[in-house]
């Protein structure tokens, strides 16, 4: 039993970071798009950030040197990801139960972080861990990670309420959306009760790590715990495949898109991309487009549908 | 009584031929003073019956594009078909490198957390009319993404919701992709970043790249036009020096100071593109331009190539190839000419368009330097070149934020500048910059105006538009107190003129419309007073 359920923890594991690498890949790989920034943009010189202005408000701009603000990216960035500021700013009602639930699942990111550190260093330095160290390591991660199993239950309650009561939201909610932060308040709850029902003596949080550490099978896992471990993790391997995943998406839409404010300049990097772009045989079927399979976007771009196509 | 029923994603597919939205008056976001009036609210016209017969306007109570009918089902299909394989299209790199990743995070990120609702003024204004919604539109593309796309089964429909393909649901989408002003202020408010606005564009994209159906304004009289002869306004390069011509006697005259506009001067450091509608429509404005950069002393010159003279680009609001077709004429105009720089005048779209989008289009020499007419007119103001008296300005003033020019290109504070300096009575709306809302005409409404659309456009689109505006001259609407609603875009102008002029705004408020320049010239005092004529044009 053990053993499926290390391997379980093991396989969700890969397979939540494979699918989130892949996901992460494809949007990288995807070809650089046409400028579509949004502003303000945070990277511009803080006193044109502050009412949104870009560089473009210089005249001769492409005269002057490159700036780029990373202190006012940074924090654009810190603030969107632990605050969910543009949440917060433009839709508070569902902040206030969202913001719970995000932060919540930081913590328990926290938290096995903190676990795996520990069980590492309790395996190959235990002298580190027999201290005041290993106890405050343990208060730390009971308190990461209690306070993020409370959070993110409540926050997931919130959003589940709110998506079913608020007609708006209930209109675009669709069974999986309902099914996904169901899964999240039953996995983590069954993790909550399964820890605080453990039977005296059985291996806590840390022991069961460092079970997994050393793949020790003879730890005897409460049912109960096992069971919402293995949701968990399951949940985990799941998320990257679903509009969960935002937090990669999030990235892209961000930086390489409301924020990709980079300019072509003759001979650099952006142009090069763009020539093999421009040798790309679109096959659009509109008589306008002139796209026939063998015409390149460069004939294209460069034919006058007006006057008779250059073929 | 208003008939405003819950409508469902699922009613996109409706086979009844009915239209599925529909806006009562007593449904639209009430307007402040003097527009709080019952009397003063203008009547809806119904679309006529011949439209609903020959057309699919089935949407709701206007139509935009005028789709015929399909005769047979076989037509039906083909049509669909046709719709599919553009989608097919839409996430391919060959076909669609241009937007390919925004597409792809705005299809597949949405957490469906409506965030975006309550930014969009068309919703707002329409009294939150569902399919005015901007995550309606997406709802559906993205649906279809999953299904038809990504060939999603019963698992993906259960996660991503399902659509009914057939042809009521693309003649709606049709029209549905013309019920957005693509000002992405939805855009900025999602804490995902998803993008409402851009799939609306990538929605006109498809249905004119693969199956040949767009606005005709902005196709056929628009991009086309404007590639065959040189500009939508139909002028030929002749004709455009003519008006010029024209334009500098007029001026002359009613400046006191003779203005002659430069053509064709190779060598110039700048060459200005105007809006050639500014030519035809509001020739003041072409006018005024002309009297500021020789008075500054800058060397300039306008074009004479083809589509040189005209800076719109509306393929930036639904097709690639055409877009990039103008980009291209417009950088050849300035390369043959070996200027040092392009200036765009005043006209959002086209600032965007060639500033921003054409970014990744013109490369090698067609990548010439490409500068907001805001900034040079700053640099004069603010230089002393011009001997500006503010007080002959001394009446109220606002400014309008094109969405391309500020929230989409970040120029925000130069145009203020000069205001400030020479309007001693410049109040902000609210909100304002960035976070401003869009006049109602965006993405091509402001020249739409087959069958009812222009009361679409008046009551619903620059509905909010015109709720700050009343409330920027909420404390001198007193007909006695002329205003000015300062709009240094060609195509928020058209909105303007035509929502004010809907209203009577002019006539019993006083408050006209106009662009910056005029602003400028008017407080220069070289010129003969009173360039600001106070007259409805
Ligand atoms: S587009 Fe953004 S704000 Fe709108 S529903 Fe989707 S995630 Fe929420
Ligand atoms: S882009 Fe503008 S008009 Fe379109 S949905 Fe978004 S806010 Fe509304």
């Amino acid at each position: 039993m053990t053993t499926l359920l290390y391997a379980m923890l093991c396989l969700s594991a890969v397979v939540c970071v494979a699918a989130t690498v892949v996901r992460a890949v494809g949007y990288a790989r995807a070809p650089m798009h046409l400028r579509w920034e949004l502003y303000p943009v945070p990277h511009e010189a803080s006193d044109r950030a502050a009412h949104g202005g870009s560089y473009f408000e210089d005249s001769n701009w492409w005269t002057k040197p490159p700036h780029f603000n990373l202190r006012g990216e940074l924090t654009a960035m810190f603030t969107e990801m632990l605050f969910l500021k543009a949440l917060r700013e433009f839709n508070l009602r569902l902040w206030w139960r969202s913001f719970p639930f995000h932060v919540g699942l930081y913590l328990l990111i926290t938290t096995v972080a903190l676990l795996l550190g520990t069980a590492v260093a309790t395996v190959f330095v235990p002298a580190w861990m027999t201290g005041w160290l290993g106890r405050v390591v343990y208060q730390v991660c009971r308190a990461t990670g209690v306070g993020g199993l409370v959070l993110a239950m409540v926050g997931a309650a919130g959003l589940v309420h709110r998506r079913l009561t608020d007609s708006d939201l209930r209109m675009y909610s669709t069974p999986g959306d309902i099914f996904n932060l169901v899964a999240f308040l039953v996995a983590l709850g069954v993790v909550a009760a399964g820890y605080a029902f453990r039977p005296a003596g059985s291996p806590g949080a840390l022991g069961i790590v460092i079970g997994l550490l050393t793949w020790d099978t003879t730890i005897r896992v409460p049912g109960l715990l096992a069971a919402g471990l293995l949701l968990s993790a399951l949940l985990a391997a799941y998320v990257p495949f679903t509009h969960m995943s935002h937090f990669v998406g999030k990235y892209f839409t961000y930086h390489a898109v409301r924020w990709d404010d980079r300019v072509n300049r003759r001979g650099g990097t952006i142009e090069r991309t763009l020539a093999e772009y421009l040798t790309y045989r679109p096959t659009w079927s509109a008589p306008h487009v002139t796209a026939d399979g063998s015409r390149s976007w460069a004939d294209i771009a460069t034919t006058n549908p007006t006057k008779g196509t250059k073929r | 009584m208003s008939r405003k029923t819950r409508i469902d994603l699922s009613d996109m597919s409706r086979r009844d031929g009915e239209p599925i939205g529909h806006v009562d008056l007593q449904d639209l976001m009430p307007l402040p003073a003097p527009l709080d009036d019952p009397a003063r609210e203008r009547p809806w016209t119904p679309l006529n019956p011949q439209a609903r017969a020959r057309y699919e306007c089935i949407l709701d109570d206007t139509c935009a594009v005028s789709v015929p009918k399909p005769a047979t089902k076989e037509e039906e299909t083909e049509l669909v078909r046709q719709f599919l394989s553009g989608l097919d299209k839409l996430f391919t790199r060959e076909n669609n490198w241009t937007f390919l990743q925004p597409l792809l995070l705005s299809m597949e990120h949405c957490a469906r957390c409506q965030t975006c609702a309550d930014a969009c003024h068309i919703y707002e204004a329409s009294g939150r009319n569902e399919i005015y919604r901007p995550t309606y539109r997406s709802e559906i593309m993205r649906r279809l993404y999953f299904k038809c796309v990504k060939h999603g089964g019963m698992i993906s429909a259960w996660q991503h919701g399902d659509v009914d393909v057939n042809w009521p649901m693309v003649a709606r989408l049709i029209e549905l992709a013309y019920r957005c002003n693509l000002c992405r202020r939805c855009a900025q408010t999602c804490p995902i970043g998803v993008d409402n606005g851009l799939i609306a564009h990538e929605l006109r994209k498809l249905f004119s790249q693969e199956m040949g159906i767009a606005a005709k304004e902005i196709h056929d009289t628009g991009s086309m036009l404007q590639l065959k002869v040189g500009s939508s306004t139909g002028m030929s390069a002749e004709v455009v020096k003519d008006n010029i011509q024209f334009i500098d006697e007029e001026t002359s005259e009613r400046t006191g100071i003779t203005v002659e506009t430069p053509w064709d001067v190779e060598g110039a450091e700048v060459l200005l593109i105007h809006n050639a509608g500014e030519i035809l429509a509001w020739p003041e404005n072409p006018g005024a331009f002309a009297l500021i950069l020789n008075a500054a002393g800058i060397s300039w010159t306008l074009s004479s190539e083809l589509a040189g003279y005209d800076s719109i680009n509306y393929g930036l609001w639904y097709d690639d190839a055409q877009f990039a077709r103008v980009a291209i004429k417009h950088a050849e105009a300035a390369k043959k000419l070996k200027v040092g720089k392009i200036v765009l005048g005043e006209c959002g779209h086209a600032h965007k368009a060639l500033s921003v989008i054409a970014d990744r289009v013109l490369t090698g020499e067609l990548n010439i330097p490409r500068e907001s007419s805001m900034t040079l007119l700053r640099d004069i103001v603010a230089s002393g070149r011009l001997k500006l008296d503010p007080s002959r300005n001394d009446f109220p003033v606002t400014l309008h934020d094109p969405c391309n020019m500020v929230r989409l290109m970040g120029v925000v504070e130069p145009q203020r500048e000069i205001i400030r300096a020479i309007c001693p009575k410049f109040r902000e709306m609210e909100p304002h910059g960035v976070d401003n809302y869009c006049c109602g005409g965006g993405s091509g409404f402001a020249i739409m105006s087959g069958h009812n659309f222009p009361d679409w456009r008046f009551h619903v689109s620059g509905r909010k538009k015109l709720e700050q505006v009343l409330n920027a001259f909420g404390d001198c609407l007193d007909p006695s107190i002329p205003k000015y609603l300062c709009a240094p875009c060609s195509n928020c102008k058209g909105q303007f003129r035509d929502m004010l002029a809907y209203y009577d705004l002019w006539e019993k408020n006083r408050i006209l419309y106009g662009g910056l320049v005029e602003l400028i010239v008017n407080a220069m005092s070289e010129v003969k007073p009173g360039f600001i004529e106070w007259e409805w044009h």
